[in-house]
């Protein structure tokens, strides 16, 4: 049993799910969760796409001389990725902050109303 | 490991992520969700171990497991008091 | 649009986009059948070029520099964006700590949770600090050894020593800090400009080639992930700071309603 496309398609059921819980949701902190969600599809995507089977992990301390490996780029990619949506999403948090301050609730619909 | 062990291990964790990520989104309670993204936090960098990506699971355990549940539950105390 | 016209208009799109994404991923050389020529052409020269032995850590502040660079400022824009969003507004004040909580405004947790923060805020900064300055060894560097050593600021707020807390954390500081470390890594890819090389180039000496994954070895890459490091720690800790500061303010005189 191979698992050809099990990785890609599993990465595309987390996107499936969390944008259906970015659309029906009535509250905006469960819509800042489920766009975690969503991009955590792409980190399963990218690190996925770079595995070589029966390739180690790219390191070189201890195994002296080339070996097969996993890609390392889209390692870096997925690595600083990671990071950067935290300090992200610290910015929609605030965001949602100010709304409740300045609205009252936190309601999508209910804030889609009010203009300026 | 035997090519065999290894696929079983990646498939079992890639059906705890699909699993986790559905649970986190239907959740209902806030701050329970909150804790649910944590634990899927820990199982997606466990899948990331598994795919011999160490660097990526020591942020996505740092990340989803520290940074993300504290400024979330910040927030959610913050606005505590509508819904 | 009512939630259920929006929610079936969703299903339809979700659909096709679904059938989309199946496609294309069908379309791709299979999970483990990785072709790419990039990949394994870094692993097999990363070693001897850089005297490197995290890969990864070489590709992020060396052959792919410039995008950490920029993935840097994105995380100084955010912080910077939060500082600005969660200003103090007209008519709001700074009110006492609530009834529930410790006096000076700590959070109110069990024993059990105090002791075990401030037993682990030590360990904590003495594996994020590692972690931020051994890159070019192992799966360490600069970005996960920065959230770790924030976290442990944030342990000892939770540990219930929030005078400590302010003390270890004032805002004027750890802003310097944060911009000494992303100004720090523009910097010294501009020393290598005004050295006559091409941005971010490694210009600082390599080390012996026998000792790959020391600390002096690989040349800036060290330097860059401390520096990197030290910035993002300083980012977070400023994250965490805004919002624990934005519990105590209440709004007075901000009008709902108006834009």
């Amino acid at each position: 049993m191979r698992l050809t496309y099990f990785p890609f398609l599993v990465a595309v059921w987390i996107l499936a799910c969390g944008l259906y819980g970015m659309i029906t949701s009535r509250d905006l902190i469960r819509q800042i969760i489920c766009l975690i969600v969503v991009q955590s599809s792409t980190y399963v995507m990218l690190v996925g796409v770079g595995y070589v089977t029966g390739g180690i992990a790219p390191y070189f301390s201890d195994i002296a001389g080339p070996h097969a490996t996993v890609d390392p780029v889209v390692q870096a990619l997925a690595l600083t990725d990671v990071v950067v949506e935290a300090a992200v999403t610290a910015l929609l948090a605030s965001f949602a902050i100010q709304a409740h301050k300045r609205f009252g609730s936190l309601d999508p619909q209910d804030l889609a109303e009010f203009k300026g | 490991m035997t090519p065999g062990l290894t696929d079983a291990l990646q498939a079992t964790i890639l059906v705890l992520v699909a699993a986790g990520a559905t649970m986190v989104v239907l959740v209902r309670d806030r701050v329970r969700q909150v804790l649910a993204l944590s634990l899927y936090g820990v199982v997606l960098s466990v899948l990331f171990l598994a795919v011999q990506a160490p660097d990526v699971t020591l942020s996505e355990m740092v990340v989803g497991a520290v940074v993300l549940p504290l400024i979330l539950l910040l927030t959610i105390r913050k606005v505590r008091g509508t819904r | 649009m009512t939630p259920g016209q929006r929610k079936r208009a969703f299903l339809v799109g979700a659909a096709g986009l679904v059938i989309l994404l199946i496609w294309a991923v069908t379309g791709l050389p299979g999970f483990g059948a990785y072709p790419g020529p990039y990949g394994p052409a870094i692993t097999r020269h990363a070693v001897a070029q850089t005297n490197a032995t995290g890969v990864v850590s070489a590709i992020n502040f060396e052959y792919r520099g410039f995008d950490t660079v920029g993935e840097e400022f994105i995380l100084v824009a955010a912080v910077a964006g939060m500082s600005v969003v969660l200003r103090r507004l007209r008519g709001e004040k700074e009110q006492p700590a609530a009834r529930e909580e410790l006096p000076g405004g700590g959070p109110a947790t069990s024993e059990a949770v105090r002791v075990a923060a401030l037993a682990l805020a030590g360990p904590t900064a003495v594996a994020g600090w590692w972690l931020a300055t051994h890159a070019q060894a192992n799966p360490s560097g600069g970005f996960q050894g920065g959230v770790l050593l924030a976290t442990a600021f944030v342990l000892v707020y939770l540990s219930g020593e929030v005078l400590a807390f302010r003390r270890i954390s004032p805002a004027s500081v750890t802003e310097a800090a944060e911009a000494l470390g992303a100004g720090g890594f523009a910097a010294v890819g501009v020393t290598a400009v005004v050295l006559g090389l091409p941005y971010l180039d490694n210009f600082l000496p390599l080390g012996s080639p026998g000792s790959p994954g020391a600390v002096t070895s690989s040349g800036t890459i060290a330097l860059i992930s401390f520096l990197v490091g030290v910035a993002v720690a300083a980012a977070f800790v400023l994250v965490a700071g805004e919002l624990l500061e934005q519990r105590l303010l209440s709004s007075g005189g901000t009008t709902p309603g108006k834009g």
